[in-house]
């Protein structure tokens, strides 16, 4: 008995590894992800940037209702006379910082959500409270659905979700391109609204990406040669032209690699079609329900062994 | 394989032990109060770089694997077809159940916003996309199935009892308020016991379609518990972001599972003042050292094909705890290839002790120690954060120590002693 139940458990554990190598192989034999540039985003030029922070107040003016916003106090002004966030946070969906090197070489920087074309946070929501939208490709939360498990918080590799951690009931807060307020009555984005130096640009994809490659030909030796958030992670509706390196303003050095891709196809591999769980159960309930027979039918030979045995005895 | 394998551990449920866990139970559930009220700002450390501190880390990751015992023994009994560890299964579906259920009041007190829970069962919001998704509906499953599992112990014990306690809580109230006893009393209780009886055998007819459940599901989970952190592929350190980290996450609760196995039935033994049952423990850590032998392979092979072996031999802050969980898995496994040192108490004690250790420090790393959300961002767990936990296992100690005093979960001792004899004739071979 107990030989073939160890080839079968070993049989089981081969079919579980097999199913996950193949998850692995596939993963890198896939199709890539199309990027749609009809969608619409921002393009934020750093060298034209002046650091007003019209953009931060424009945000919290339009979204503090609707996006659960709050003016930051900071610890020196008492009266609250001015908002002063640290970074992005459950009360920030927008913030500009300053990079300063030396006297000559620094650079403001504009942070907001991404807009990824392949939304890390999207894939891993579990009740699909981040959704994208297939036309605007903006990615939106939705609290009503959201549980507050904060995994978009894991997943996203710029960290732009923030949680309400000192709220009873908390929210993430996010930028949603002002998809509810500013974007329906005027068309543009808060933000991009406001600047006065035309540092950030609201339009479709394609129409940025061009714009970017323009300003990278017109003003070579100004900028770094690189339009961030084409490529990375497959590619965000949110793009910077910066003149210093990206990663020295805080944004991730960022491969084309798409970390929702990798973990989906995985996934999707294991359980493609509920096969594999279906058929581990049924296999397990074959054995499982062989093993109980052949105990039931060992527990009756002994028993009439133990009977021959006492009638032995007896005689 | 009938009921009449367990038996009930005669003995005070008042210890002072009790009193102790009970305390440190009181204190957790104060502050889970204190969370509920000012947020979870008030009492955790985890910030928006660390949204998971050691609740999901601890609580989730390493207390379900720490609760996979069950799982481990399931497999073992109804699969690799060793009936005569039976007995041992009851105490292993109680820590199962109490870890499983604990998790996931873990999660509930971690998730911001639980009262929307409710989504996982809307289709539509359904999100196959996501491992959590799958783990939440997975874990919910199992513990359901852990529940049923144990069930047949509550059944037998409803059946015989006698509702001692009961009946003299009645007299006590009737001589103290004069209130009557409702008359129809005695009847109702007879029909619940009449209840027990009848739903029993019907039970134990389709139990094994449970109990098969009961292995698929962590099979499931588990493995995705490990997915989780497959999206994390620029925040977790290279050592341990890695495509098999499924599998990898699979067959640790696997040795930890049975390792714990061994750890309890060696605890309990010596608080409740057993005999040892070595030659079952010995039986079990025959089998772990095949388990991490294939861990083992898996992490070094996996390595080797990234290229990050040098990584994992640099010696910086990473490495050191890479070296600490693979070396007290391998050391752990080695003292297990050792016949010897398998009949040996202590040493079983040491070495599943070890891989217990190393295996939960690999869930560590991947989840907290190896997860960097990039420059600025720190996470230790605050003290009331930590008490929380300490506050949950306390719980979980409480339960099992209350329940195997009130109910027929342990293994009957003259049943064991004829295990012993039998076994004699059918050695544990692997």
């Amino acid at each position: 008995m107990g030989k073939p139940s160890r080839r079968q458990f070993f049989k089981i554990m081969g079919a579980t590894g097999a199913a996950l190598l193949a998850g692995r192989g596939r993963a890198s034999a896939s199709e890539e992800h199309s990027v749609n540039n009809e969608t619409v985003g921002m393009l934020y030029d750093a060298t034209k940037c002046v650091g007003c922070k019209a953009c931060m107040s424009a945000c919290k003016r339009v979204n503090s209702d609707y996006g659960s916003l709050a003016y930051e106090q900071a610890k020196f002004d008492k009266d609250g006379l001015w908002d002063a966030p640290q970074d992005l946070s459950g009360s920030t969906r927008t913030l500009i910082k300053l990079f300063k090197e030396s006297e000559k070489s620094w650079s403001y920087v504009k942070y907001s959500c991404m807009h990824c074309q392949k939304p890390s946070c999207v894939s891993v929501c579990p009740v699909s409270a981040m959704t994208r939208d297939k036309i605007t490709g903006t990615v939106d939360y939705n609290k009503n659905t959201c549980i507050g498990c904060r995994y978009c918080q894991i997943a996203c590799a710029f960290n732009i979700p923030k949680f309400q951690w000192d709220k009873a009931i908390p929210q993430i807060v996010k930028c949603d391109m002002c998809k509810d307020t500013n974007l329906v009555k005027k068309g543009i984005t808060g933000c991009a609204e406001a600047c006065p130096t035309g540092a950030i640009m609201f339009g479709k994809r394609k129409e940025l990406l061009a714009e970017a490659q323009k300003r990278l030909l017109e003003n070579p030796g100004i900028y770094v040669n690189h339009i961030y958030g084409e490529q990375e992670v497959g590619g965000t509706n949110h793009l910077y032209l910066s003149a210093m390196p990206f990663d020295k303003l805080g944004l991730p050095i960022l491969t084309k690699d798409v970390p929702a891709e990798f973990s989906e196809k995985i996934q999707h591999t294991i359980y493609k079609g509920f096969i594999a769980p279906v058929a581990l159960y049924g296999t397990l309930c074959f054995v499982a329900l062989k093993n109980m027979k052949g105990h039931e039918s060992e527990d009756k030979k002994n028993r009439t062994e133990d009977a021959k045995e006492g009638s032995d005895h007896g005689a | 394989m009938g009921h009449d394998e367990f038996q009930k551990h005669e003995a005070k449920i008042l210890t002072p032990s009790f009193i102790v866990l009970l305390t440190l139970t009181v204190i957790g559930f104060a502050l889970i109060a204190v969370r509920f009220i000012w947020g979870l700002g008030a009492v955790s450390n985890m910030s928006d770089g660390y949204p998971w501190g050691i609740w999901i880390t601890y609580d989730v990751a390493v207390g379900t694997a720490i609760a996979c015992g069950g799982y481990g023994m399931a497999i073992l009994i109804y699969i690799r077809n060793k009936m005569h560890y039976h007995p041992m299964i009851r105490s292993a579906i109680l820590t199962s159940m109490f870890g499983y259920g604990l998790a996931g009041f873990s999660v509930m007190v971690d998730v911001g916003r639980p009262w929307n829970s409710y989504n996982f069962f809307i289709p539509s919001k359904w999100q196959a996309n996501s491992a959590m998704f799958e783990v939440a509906l997975c874990v919910m499953a199992y513990t359901t199935v852990l529940l049923l599992e144990f069930l047949p112990a509550v059944l037998t014990t409803l059946e015989k009892t006698e509702w001692n306690t009961l009946q003299r809580f009645m007299d006590m109230l009737h001589k103290r308020t004069g209130i009557n006893r409702p008359e129809r009393m005695d009847e109702r209780l007879e029909s619940v016991k009449e209840l027990a009886a009848w739903l029993k055998p019907r039970l134990d007819k389709v139990l094994i379609f449970v109990i098969v459940l009961g292995i698929t599901l962590p099979t499931m989970h588990q493995s995705s518990l490990g997915s989780l952190l497959l999206i994390a592929s620029t925040k977790l350190h290279p050592l341990w972001h890695t495509g098999f980290l499924p599998l990898l996450f699979l067959i640790n609760c696997m040795f930890i599972g049975y390792s714990i196995a061994i750890l309890e039935s060696v605890i309990s033994s010596y608080a409740f003042k057993r005999p040892f049952e070595t030659k079952e423990l010995s039986g079990i850590a025959n089998i772990i050292p095949w388990l991490t032998v294939i861990w083992l392979t898996v992490v070094i092979g996996d390595l080797t094909w990234r290229g990050q072996l040098g990584t994992a031999l640099s010696l910086d802050f990473y490495s050191r705890f890479f070296l600490l969980d693979f070396g007290l898995v391998a050391g752990g496994s080695l003292l297990l290839f050792s016949g010897r040192k398998r009949e040996s108490v202590r040493w079983l004690f040491v070495s599943a002790a070890m891989i217990v250790l190393g295996g939960a420090l690999y869930r560590f790393n991947v989840y907290l120690i190896g997860f960097n959300p990039g420059k600025g961002w720190h996470y230790f767990p605050a003290l009331a954060e930590l008490l929380i936990t300490v506050g949950i296992v306390a719980f979980e100690i409480l339960g099992y120590q209350v329940l195997v005093k009130i109910l027929p979960v342990l293994p009957k001792l003259h049943t064991r002693q004829q295990l012993d004899a039998k076994k004699h004739d059918d050695p544990v071979t692997v």
